[in-house]
């Protein structure tokens, strides 16, 4: 499979086979794919698909047991559990179903975070870090631990924290897996402004459809290998669907009437 | 890597929980603490040793008569009665680096005036005991030379004895029963104070001549010990060589034998002393070390519950690109602040304990730079000895692993 310079990931017929007891299992088989730089991108599939295995290599968490995979031409396949997390630090921004923020640590140090790893002095990091905040719209909850912070606000801190070292990729696993209907949707307007206005690379594993429905381009994963990969057609604009969406308020009063 | 960013995450781990660092820390401060204090009196009595040896005169040296076999059993060291008068005269004549020389004889006796009555240790000596001894009487006189040869019935009261028998009341001139014969007391000691316990003001002295004559069943001239003063401290070395020589000749030993009779001068005995006191402060610092062993565990043990809950945090740190020895680092970091801390604490404690201890004993209080390094150096060891593990561990976590922790 080909590829042009300006693909952020190039994955060549890449394999991960674990061991469980004495079963060997292919979670990914020879499977390749390409994506460039700027794309949105969903990853869908059924558990057990592989969909898992394909984003912890993405995310240099894990490594393939055959193939290989570059990360802005950079082979990452051979690279030592050092060198990797370098590349996470540099060049991932991860965001999580359980957004995953370091507990009793304020919003502003959770951020602060990769800019630790990566040497950056503290008043840089402060900077930096308020910066990131402001582009979530976190501003003014900087101070606050993450137990004073709701389900979409810490997901928001999360994404705060994946994009403050300016990363090549954001990688999302399942970022609106814990929140409801409206704050899903704010958070993925979050991800469809940073990709259109900073061109960031963002790729999202969801099970949840119309989740997929906010990327441009979708990849089925199945059996380890990927079963379609297609352009998205009627894209949804993220802030033209919470136009439409009722506000908590109405929500309210939805359910006051139902007492009434 | 940022150390004052470490240092801020560590500490802030340690205070999130702090009745368990504290009580992790209490492991470290009672061993550290422990070790202290042993190691401070060790050294407080062996100053005590050297001071108050070195009070009873430096140039002093003892002889004792040699070792004995009755019927092949050793009858031990001051058995045997080879040592005379005429001995302790000669050595006093013919080698001229001793200024002076005394009989020291031992003999119990129960002392009593009026309604009161002391058991004592009576020591048999000749006129020049204030001297040797370096020992002045305070009120009223020794005895003589003339009393000496005549065996007069007169005692010298140590400042413990007169006390007992005689209360607030002068002893002098007052006449009190030795075993039942009459005693004329005619001076008291100068106050020595007391060594490792033992008060040395509870003696009183009589004429050797007079333990001869009226305190012993067999009688004869032998004298127990000899006591010796050397011109100058330098001299003892000499004295020693000198005297060895002078008896071994009195005595007839032909070369080859062994010397029925030790010289033994006070640096030999302030040696062994010190020697006994670096043994017990070794023996004592490193049962206090087994206790600061077991506060290390304490730690390894709190660290590694520590790296088990914080299974996801770590996981989170590693995927946003915490290196492993950075992890590694943060762990140890946080266990060497708990036994720094614990070390630091310890320290006080057992520097205050140390203190309290010499004062109540009237030592010198001893809490030497050197207790304090060592305590520093352990406490620093300890923490990144038994840090390192949990510290390993927490760095070998998968990082998929750890995020999927529940």
């Amino acid at each position: 499979m080909g590829g042009n310079t300006d693909d952020v990931i190039r994955i060549d017929r890449v394999s991960k086979i674990y061991q469980t007891g004495d079963i060997l299992v292919h979670a990914l088989r020879a499977l390749s794919l390409n994506i460039h730089r700027g794309e949105f991108v969903a990853i869908m599939g059924p558990s057990g698909s592989g969909k898992s295995t394909l984003m912890n290599i993405i995310g240099c968490l894990d490594r393939p047991t055959k193939g290989k995979y570059f990360l802005e031409g950079a082979d990452v396949s051979t690279m030592g559990r050092a060198e990797l997390a370098d590349i996470r630090n540099k060049r991932v921004g991860f965001v999580f179903q359980s957004f995953n923020l370091v507990s009793r640590t304020s919003a502003l140090e959770n951020v602060e975070l990769p800019l630790l790893y990566a040497g950056v002095s503290g008043s840089e990091r402060h900077r930096r870090a308020k910066e990131a905040l402001a582009i979530v719209g976190l501003s003014d909850r900087e101070r606050n631990m993450p137990n004073q912070l709701s389900g979409g606000q810490q997901q928001r801190v999360a994404l705060a924290r994946a994009l403050v070292n300016n990363p090549s990729i954001i990688l999302a696993d399942e970022p609106t897996g814990a929140l409801d209907t409206r704050t899903s949707v704010e958070v993925m307007e979050i991800f469809q402004k940073l990709n259109r206005e900073r061109n960031l690379t963002v790729i999202i594993v969801t099970h949840e459809a119309d989740i997929a429905l906010y990327a441009e381009r979708v990849i089925h994963v199945r059996d380890g290998r990927i079963a379609l990969d297609e352009p998205v057609k009627n894209r949804y604009d993220a802030s033209e669907v919470l136009k439409n969406l009722p506000t908590v308020a109405e929500l309210d009063e939805i359910e006051e009437k139902e007492y009434q | 890597m940022n150390l004052w960013a470490i240092l801020k995450v560590a500490i802030r781990a340690l205070t999130r929980n702090k009745m368990r660092s504290a009580l992790t820390m209490l492991g470290i401060i009672i061993g550290v603490g422990a070790v202290i204090a042993m190691v401070s009196i060790g050294q407080g009595a062996q100053s005590m040793i050297q001071t108050q040896i070195g009070s009873m005169g430096s140039n002093m040296l003892f002889v004792q008569p040699g070792n004995v076999r009755a019927n092949g059993a050793s009858q031990g060291l001051g058995a045997a009665s080879t040592l005379t008068q005429e001995d302790v005269l000669a050595m006093e004549r013919e080698v001229p680096t001793v200024m002076a020389a005394s009989p020291s004889m031992r003999a119990s006796a129960q002392l009593v005036f009026g309604n009161q009555n002391w058991q004592v240790q009576l020591v048999g000596s000749n006129e020049k005991f204030p001297m040797i001894r370096n020992w002045p009487v305070v009120n009223g006189v020794f005895f003589t030379d003339a009393e000496v040869r005549s065996a007069a019935r007169v005692i010298v009261l140590g400042h413990t004895v007169a006390d007992k028998l005689f209360g607030a009341a002068d002893p002098v001139g007052e006449t009190i029963r030795v075993r039942n014969l009459p005693f004329r007391v005619i001076g008291v000691l100068e106050t020595k104070g007391s060594t490792l316990g033992q008060d040395q003001d509870d003696t009183a002295v009589i004429p050797f001549t007079t333990v001869q004559k009226k305190m012993q069943a067999r009688g004869g001239t032998s004298v127990g010990q000899a006591m010796i003063s050397a011109t100058s401290s330098d001299a003892t070395n000499l004295v020693q060589q000198q005297v060895t020589d002078l008896l071994r000749q009195r005595h007839k030993i032909a070369d080859g034998d062994p010397d029925d009779f030790t010289v033994r001068n006070l640096a030999d005995v302030a040696a062994a002393g010190v020697q006994l006191t670096t043994i017990m402060t070794l023996l004592l610092g490193s049962i206090a070390g087994i206790s600061l062993i077991v506060g290390g565990i304490g730690i390894m043990n709190i660290m590694l519950v520590s790296v088990t809950e914080r299974t996801r945090e770590i996981g989170i740190r590693m995927a946003v690109g915490a290196r492993p020895s950075y992890i590694r680092l943060q762990f140890l970091t946080e266990s060497v602040v708990l036994s720094l801390a614990g070390g630091a604490l310890g320290m006080v404690g057992g520097g205050l304990a140390a203190a309290g201890i010499a004062w109540y004993l009237n030592w010198p209080s001893l809490v030497s730079g050197l207790a304090v390094t060592i305590a520093f150096g352990f406490s620093t060891a300890i923490g990144v000895f038994f840090g390192y593990y949990p510290a390993h561990k927490a760095a070998a976590l998968d990082p998929i692993e750890a995020l999927r922790y529940e």
